[in-house]
Order: C-alpha cells, then sequence, then structure tokens
C-alpha cells in the first residue's frame, strides 16, 4: 500500500489547484528549449497537449498510427462537452458538476482531480471558441446547451452531433501551427512499441514506421501516453478499428500501474450487432435520449410478433408500450447515467421482450418529440444521426423507432496516474481515456472531451513542469545507449518470433475468439464462476495465438496483419488482467456489475467498507500474478451516498 | 450474394500496379462494403495471399481514413456516405466490383488501394487555424454569433479531409477541400481576422503541393460525402481577391 502516493495538495478541495499552481516548479524559457518531450496520440488529449508544449517553447515530438493527427479516435464522438458555465441559469456551478461526476461515477473516483477538472471545464469552452470552433448557438447569437445523463441541468455543449470532430479539429488546428513553427514534429502513421526506461525515468520511446515498417529510437526528457482506450479488447465496439491498448499495455510491463482495468462502459444507445461479419458497433449519441423515449412492449406476444415481422412498432398502440426506464426511474427517466440504462436494457431482453431480429433489442422512440417539436427541429438536433442510422438499417428512423442495444464504449480504467497526471514511472505520463483517474466506475455522457481537453490543455503543460524543472541539467541522450538498443531489439526479437510462427488462424479469428469470452464473462453482467472461466479461457486463446496465427508478407513495408497481431497479443494479457480487477471487485458499482451484489430489485450494490480504492496493478512478470496496490479513496467534500436515479 | 471483386494491386510507391480479381460468396446484403472487404481478406489470408491493404480507422463517416474508388466513383455508388458507410445492398448478386485507390498526383499510392495526404496536412499548416495560443482568451459568450453565420461555418466544418473532391476532379484541384476551412473560419469573428493571408497562403500551399487548380466543374460537390457546398469555393474567391488587393 505504501508505495502508492497520489501527491494530492494540501488544503480543501476548492483550493488545492490553486494550491499547487501556486507553489510548483516552473521551467524558464531558456530551459524549455532544451527539453524534449514525446507525446503518443493525436487525440483531444494528445493533440491539446502536444500544441500547448510547443506553444509554451518545449521541442515536442507528436505520434499517431493514422494516416493524419486529425483521424485519431475523439473525430468520432457525437454528443457533446460538459463544462460548468450556467449560461442557462438553470443552478449549475463547478461544485455541481464536480459532484454530479463523483456521484456518476459511482463514488469511485478520487476527488481531487474531478474538482480540478470541474474548474477548468469553462476554460475549455472559451478556448474552442477562440479557436472557430462552431459551437451551436441560439438565435441571439450566444452558445447553445442540452442535456445529458446523469445530471438535472443543461450544461452540454454540442456542435450538432459531431462535437468530438470539432474539437479535435480546433486543437488539431492549434497542433498545425505549432507544426509549422517547429516546434512539434509530427510522425503520422507510426506505433509505439515499448517504453524505454532509464535509471528508473522515462527516456523515450520505440516506434514502427507503418509505411517502411523500420523500427525507431526517439528520445524525450519525458513522456506523455495519449493513445485512448482499451475499448476493443472485445473486438466488437464503438471504437475505431485501430484503437488499441498497446502503449499502456507496455508502460504497464515496464512498471507503470494499471488501476480499475475492469472499469468498461457499456453504452445503451448503440446500433444492434447485425451478423458474424460485423467489424464494429454504431454508437447513436446519448444526446438522443433527450427527445427519444425508450420502451419495449409490454406483452411478450407483441414481442414475439414484433421479432417475426408480424407486426410494426409504430403500429403499437400507446398503453402496450412498457417505457421501462420512466416507469423505474421517475426523477431521471430516460436520462439515467449509462450503466443503469444499459443494465435496464438487458434485463428486458433477457426477460424476452427484446425486438430486432435476434431479440436483442430496444427501441428508442421519437414519435412524442416529433408531434412536440415538429420533424424540422428534430432534423435540426440529430440530423446527421438519422442519416447514419438509415444508411446501416436502411429503416426510416423519422417514422420506425430506432432499435439499440448496449455495447462497449469506453474504459474508465486505465493506466494509474498521481494528481500530477504522472504515473508510478518517473518521467512518464498519460492523459486523456488512457489514464483512470476523472470518472470512477462509470463516465457521464459529455466528460470525456471534457477530461480529454482539460488535461492536455490546462492541466499537463503545469504539472509536467513540476518534474521537467529537475531535468534541466539532463543533456539529451543518444538513442545508441544501451538501454534503447536493448529495448530495440526485445521489439523486434517479438516481431520475429510472430512472424515465423506461420500458422494457420488469422490474427481476426483470435481477437474475435477474445471478444466473445470478455463479452459473455466480463461484459455487462459478471460473477465467479464465470470470470475464472474467462481467465483460463484466455490463457488457452493466448497459447494458441503464439503456436498458430498466420501473418502474412514481411516486417518490410505496409503489413496490416502484423499491425493488428502486435495489437492483438497485447489484447490477449489485458483482457486477463480485466477478468483478474472484475474477480477481485466484490461489489457492484457503476460499469462493474457482479450478479452476486445486487438489491432484490436489481439495482447495483456496493460496498464501501471494502472497496472504497482505486485497485492499481504492478506488473511481475510473464505469468506471474500481478502485485495489488490500492489507493484508499477520501471523500471530504462529498457526503459518499448510495445512488438513486428514482 | 456472391460478387467478383476487381481490385488494384500495387507493391509500393514505385512499383506497377495492375488489377486481380478475387471472388467472395455468401454476403449478406446487410453487410458494409468493408465488412465485405475482410472477408476477402480472410479468404486471401486463408490462401496464403497476401491480404489487400486499404485504409479505414472509424467505420462510420467521420474520421475520413476510408478512401476507395468504386465502379468509378469515390466513396461508391450511394450519395452523401463514406466507403464504410456504403453496404452491399448497393450492388446486385453475380456484380463484378471494381476498386481503386484515389489517383491524383498530389496523392501518391503507398499499397495497394491506401494512398499518401499529406499534402492535405501541409496545405492546413500553412493557415488553417485561427492564431491563438491556450489561455488568456476572452469569454465564450463575449462575441455573439448570428445563428446563420454559425450554422454556415459548421456546414463548412464537417469536411472529413477524405480527398475524394481531389480524386473525382478532372484537374485533381482541392479547392473544395481548402475552401471548406477558409470559409468556416472567414464566416465566424475569431476566424475573420487572419482570413486574407489564410487563403492566401493555404492557395499557394495548394499549388505547391502538386494540386490542380479549379476550373469549376462542381464534380467535387456530386462526390463529397458531407455535401460540402461549391459556396464556399466562391467564396474562398472572394476572400482570396481581397488578399490580392491588399498586397
Ligand atoms: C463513438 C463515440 C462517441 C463518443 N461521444 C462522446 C461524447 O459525445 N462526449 C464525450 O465526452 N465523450 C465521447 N466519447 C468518448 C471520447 O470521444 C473519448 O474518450 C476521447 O475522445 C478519447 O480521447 P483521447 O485523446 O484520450 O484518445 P483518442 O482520441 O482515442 O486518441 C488516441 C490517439 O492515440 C494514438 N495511438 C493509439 N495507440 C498508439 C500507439 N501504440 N502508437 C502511436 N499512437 C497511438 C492514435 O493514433 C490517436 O491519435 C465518444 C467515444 C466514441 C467511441
Ligand atoms: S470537401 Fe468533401 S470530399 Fe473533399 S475532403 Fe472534405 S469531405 Fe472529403
Ligand atoms: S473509416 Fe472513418 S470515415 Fe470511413
Amino acid at each position: 500500500m505504501s508505495k502508492i502516493n497520489s501527491k494530492i495538495p494540501e488544503g480543501p478541495v476548492a483550493e488545492k489547484w490553486d494550491n499547487f499552481k501556486a507553489h510548483q516548479n516552473l521551467v524558464n524559457p531558456a530551459n524549455k528549449r532544451k527539453l524534449d518531450i514525446i507525446v503518443v496520440g493525436t487525440g483531444l488529449a494528445g493533440a491539446s497537449a502536444a500544441a500547448s508544449l510547443g506553444e509554451l517553447g518545449f521541442n515536442v515530438k507528436n505520434f499517431c498510427y493514422q494516416d493524419s493527427p486529425r483521424r485519431a479516435h475523439s473525430i468520432a464522438a457525437q454528443g457533446g462537452i460538459n463544462a460548468a458555465k450556467n449560461y442557462p441559469n438553470d443552478g449549475d456551478s463547478i461544485y455541481r458538476l464536480f459532484y454530479d461526476t463523483v456521484k456518476g461515477g459511482d463514488y469511485r473516483a478520487r476527488e481531487s482531480n474531478v474538482y480540478r477538472l470541474a474548474q477548468v471545464s469553462n476554460d475549455i469552452i472559451d478556448q474552442c471558441v477562440a479557436q472557430g470552433v462552431p459551437f451551436a448557438r441560439e438565435y441571439g447569437g450566444l452558445l447553445d446547451n442540452r442535456s445529458f445523463g446523469g445530471a438535472q441541468v443543461s450544461r452540454t455543449f454540442y456542435a450538432r452531433g459531431q462535437t468530438g470532430q470539432q474539437l479535435l479539429l480546433g486543437a488539431y488546428g492549434a497542433l498545425n501551427r505549432q507544426i509549422a513553427k517547429g516546434t512539434v514534429k509530427m510522425y503520422p502513421r507510426t506505433e509505439m512499441l515499448d517504453l524505454v526506461v532509464v535509471d528508473g525515468k522515462a527516456r523515450g520511446i520505440i516506434v514502427r514506421n507503418l509505411i517502411t515498417g523500420e523500427i525507431e529510437r526517439h528520445f524525450g526528457h519525458a513522456v506523455v501516453i495519449a493513445t485512448g482506450g482499451y475499448g476493443n479488447v472485445f473486438f466488437l465496439s464503438t471504437n475505431a478499428m485501430g484503437s488499441n491498448g498497446s502503449a499502456a499495455w507496455q508502460i504497464y510491463k515496464r512498471g507503470a500501474y494499471f488501476a480499475n482495468p475492469c472499469y468498461v462502459q457499456i453504452h445503451p444507445t448503440c446500433i444492434p450487432v447485425h451478423g458474424e461479419f460485423q467489424s464494429k458497433l454504431t454508437l447513436m449519441s446519448e444526446s438522443l435520449r433527450n427527445d427519444g423515449r425508450i420502451w419495449v412492449p409490454k406483452k411478450k406476444e407483441d414481442s414475439e410478433k414484433i421479432r417475426a415481422g408480424k407486426l410494426r412498432p409504430e403500429d403499437l398502440k400507446e398503453e402496450d408500450r412498457d417505457y421501462y426506464l420512466e416507469r423505474r426511474y421517475p426523477a431521471f427517466g430516460n436520462l439515467v447515467p449509462r450503466d443503469v440504462a444499459s443494465r435496464a436494457a438487458k434485463e428486458r431482453c433477457d426477460a424476452g421482450f427484446g425486438v430486432g431480429a435476434t431479440g436483442l433489442a430496444v427501441y428508442l422512440d421519437f414519435k412524442s418529440a416529433i408531434e412536440r417539436l415538429g420533424q424540422n427541429v428534430i432534423e435540426e438536433r440529430y440530423g446527421n444521426l438519422f442519416q447514419m442510422y438509415e444508411k446501416i438499417v436502411d429503416e426510416n428512423p423519422y417514422k420506425t423507432p430506432m432499435m439499440i442495444y448496449p455495447a462497449i464504449h469506453y474504459t474508465m480504467g486505465g493506466i494509474w496516474v498521481d494528481y500530477e497526471l504522472q504515473t508510478s514511472i518517473p518521467g512518464l505520463f498519460a492523459i486523456g481515456e488512457a489514464n483512470f483517474s476523472d470518472h470512477g466506475a462509470n463516465r457521464l455522457g459529455a466528460s470525456a472531451l471534457m477530461q480529454g481537453l482539460a488535461d492536455g490543455y490546462f492541466v499537463l503543460p503545469y504539472t509536467i513542469q513540476n518534474y521537467l524543472a529537475d531535468e534541466i541539467h539532463t543533456p539529451r541522450m543518444s538513442t545508441d545507449a544501451p538501454e534503447f538498443v536493448k529495448t530495440e531489439d526485445e521489439i523486434k526479437a517479438r516481431i520475429d518470433t510472430l512472424m515465423a510462427i506461420k500458422g494457420s488462424k488469422s490474427v481476426d479469428s483470435f481477437h474475435k475468439r477474445l471478444g466473445h469470452i470478455m463479452w459473455d464473462y466480463v461484459g455487462m453482467a459478471r460473477n465467479k464462476t464465470g470470470l475464472e472461466k474467462a481467465i483460463k479461457e484466455i490463457q488457452i486463446i493466448r497459447e494458441e495465438f503464439w503456436k498458430d496465427v498466420r501473418i502474412p508478407g514481411d516486417t518490410k513495408g505496409v503489413n496490416s496483419e502484423l499491425e493488428k497481431a502486435t495489437r492483438v497479443a497485447d489484447f490477449l494479457e489485458l483482457g486477463e488482467l480485466m477478468a483478474r480487477d472484475a474477480l477481485n471487485r466484490e461489489e457492484s458499482c457503476g460499469g462493474h456489475f457482479r450478479e452476486e451484489f445486487q438489491t432484490p430489485e436489481g439495482e447495483a450494490m456496493r460496498n464501501d467498507v471494502d472497496f472504497t480504492y482505486a485497485a492499481a496493478w504492478e506488473f511481475k512478470g510473464e505469468n506471474t500474478e500481478p502485485e495489488l496496490h490500492k489507493e484508499a479513496l477520501k471523500y471530504e467534500a462529498i457526503e459518499v451516498k448510495q445512488r438513486n436515479y428514482k | 450474394m456472391d460478387l467478383t471483386l476487381k481490385v488494384w494491386r500495387q507493391a509500393n510507391a514505385t512499383a506497377k500496379g495492375k488489377f486481380e480479381q478475387y471472388k467472395v460468396n455468401d454476403i449478406s446484403p446487410d453487410t458494409s462494403f468493408l465488412e465485405m472487404m475482410d472477408v476477402m481478406n480472410e479468404n486471401l489470408i486463408q490462401q496464403g495471399v497476401e491480404p489487400v491493404a486499404f485504409d479505414h480507422d472509424c467505420r462510420e463517416g467521420i474520421c475520413g481514413m476510408c478512401s476507395l474508388f468504386v465502379n468509378g466513383r469515390a466513396h461508391g455508388p450511394d450519395d452523401d456516405i463514406t466507403t464504410c458507410q456504403l453496404h452491399m445492398r448497393k450492388f446486385k448478386d453475380g456484380e463484378t466490383i471494381t476498386i481503386e485507390p484515389w489517383r491524383a498526383a498530389a496523392f501518391p499510392v503507398i499499397k495497394d488501394l491506401m494512398v499518401d495526404r499529406a499534402a492535405f496536412d501541409k496545405i492546413l499548416q500553412a493557415g488553417g487555424f485561427v492564431s491563438v495560443n491556450t489561455g488568456g482568451v476572452p469569454d465564450a459568450n463575449a462575441i455573439p454569433i448570428g445563428k446563420a453565420e454559425a450554422d454556415e461555418a459548421m456546414d463548412a466544418a464537417t469536411c472529413i479531409g477524405c480527398g475524394a473532391c481531389v480524386a473525382t476532379c478532372k484537374n485533381s484541384s482541392a479547392m473544395l477541400f481548402v475552401s471548406a476551412k477558409v470559409s468556416q473560419l472567414a464566416l465566424l469573428p475569431q476566424g475573420k481576422i487572419e482570413a486574407k493571408r489564410r487563403a492566401k497562403n493555404m492557395l499557394a500551399k495548394m499549388d505547391e503541393m502538386g494540386f490542380g487548380s479549379c476550373s469549376n466543374t462542381g464534380a467535387c460537390e456530386v462526390e463529397c460525402p458531407k455535401g460540402i457546398s461549391l459556396a464556399h469555393i466562391a467564396r474562398f474567391n472572394r476572400e482570396f481577391i481581397k488578399a490580392k488587393f491588399n498586397d
């Protein structure tokens, strides 16, 4: 336990950040030029950090695996970004945003980090507007807001259904400006494969150039990981095809703790799975729950008729519909948090009321909203989402209710970081979805974009200087140093081993098998037997993978199968740690639902006495059980309660 | 559905490419086009043939990474979508489908169906931003912006940088892409200040990167998956002319 030091500053929660900034060490402008910072990732977190650090005068090297930084998966975020501006005058405040986030996270987040997040949220909106982000506006010319799950105020800023795109293009613009100035050097189509540690400090990375296939070494006085989440361990998720957990996993194996890996968010409103060739799942933004009402038929016979195509949902009478969220949670209704909405959908489908060809779908219906507001208003709010739905499902959602089902969407767990966003390896930082710090066991909608930009624009550029101030006398290191050479050799050996297997099965086939195990046993509902089974099964798949995977082509030049193989090899280890963590956490909280721990009404049952901690896992060697460190979570500004959305 | 695919294969940027034919069977009409390509690649792997390289990532029409010329049309035979949003129900059983990369001098082929679109990044680095640093900016509501202007800026800002406009244009001009960014920022008070300089620098960069010039055929607008309008090119021309007069 003593190994964990979260470095939370002194003072009341509202003063901690100011206290920290007032006393931290800074690097003067002349010295900044002498310091190199590696930022891996160009999503909201990485792009905003790289641009801001470049502006400050550091030498930044920024990496991403896509062909352009603009294509990081943040681009796909739809619904919006939260801030405590209280423009609608509906009672919002920094405290309330803080409170909602801690409560939404089921009291499993670090209080001090969340408060800081709420504090800087307003600066983010100012920054984005100054960059030319075209947020939605009212006729009077001021910014518009909408509401999201888990909140009773409207605090979500949005740009149609493409908020992530617009925020990322803003950060990408700032990044481009620095690239043109030469403060940031961009390395697209480059994948980080390992971390170089010298004398206990992070000093660089080993990457593969995805075009030439060359393995390259890069030095930095500090390394920042902004590589997003690991939801693709489930194969099917709303993440991009290339989203991966490899950078996070490799730094874990070099000594960075991995916290709460079992906290995965399952998003209630995604387009249901259609068939075995399906490669990814598409989200329908949570903002739709502002105006859409979720229901299934009241009678099983009606569900059966609908599944058999004998009854159209739009023809089912009002009194025969069960608006189960409004029924079970009258105070929040369709706007309950994601974990609650997802489980409620699963409960109805498992009970036989589901719709769609597979019975694994519920309706999201806009009929009343269209009657109340008119189709043009709905079109203006959600037009692109409706179009997206129609292209995929081939049905018109203005007429026929949308079919939705929960899908893997976001990972609250991630690399453990202290208050300064530094991992347990000095000089190594983690920001954005890649870290674990702000969302506890469940993230509220529109809070990931907020966190990514908070970390990148307003937190890391300060906190990293507290570390770098002691590094100004460290000269740039040659990448011929033995630690670089050794790490590179290890990576090359790993790739050569993979290529030499020449087995019979494709990388995807292993990934799909892993995904099934994860979804069945480490998904929406978990239990001891299932988790133990998952651990065994994953080990079996992993062993087979290393004996029988087939990777055509060679290591020179583009080789997409090789790229997938190194990622899946890591998922096959990460999946096991997730199951272990879920097994250890004998309670239900947020996205982590253990069937053994629920109330008679089926609500999650937390165990605050034994589990009010963040579980930080330390790697102890291949095929050795990791060691658990517990970071006790202390709530000083908030009274811990059972969540209640009724 | 059973299909024959005529796919462009090219080992690397300097190699000479050619079409190869592959068959895929039992594809459901609800499958997406890229999922059908996954099936093709899975077959190739089983046969010990190197799978076809193509760019893709989000598979939901927003990252701009996918970039295929399908049956002679950028992003294939459906309107207002990207290749990854194309579904097999748009094709007929037994059909032969021709799949090619974007073809433009400024987008050299990297391998098979993958092309290098770094030139787009270079154009934006020449001025496709508002020059503000992090912090020290006014309150977000300090400057009201008319809803009409904000909406139009948003229309322009939805460009995903896919390059279909360039691939479609007979001159390989990047004018639709460039004008969308210029227009978005020129419409907003925050971006207006640098509008002329921006237009000038971005256009110069576009020429330098080997894109052709715009002869207003309008083909780009038709194939743009995000419906970016030619009106932005008109606005661009106005901004650019202003820039020239002020030199
Ligand atoms: C469909 C969808 C909709 C969403 N909607 C919302 C919303 O409305 N509101 C909200 O708040 N949140 C939303 N989220 C969540 C939010 O978008 C993400 O959590 C957030 O954008 C993550 O940002 P990031 O910068 O941490 O990572 P990402 O944007 O995922 O970026 C990761 C970066 O790391 C790079 N990278 C990864 N691995 C490597 C490697 N090994 N080597 C080199 N580079 C690497 C990638 O190239 C990329 O640049 C949504 C998520 C999805 C999937
Ligand atoms: S203007 Fe349209 S076609 Fe051209 S890059 Fe942008 S989105 Fe693609
Ligand atoms: S893969 Fe992202 S737009 Fe097609």
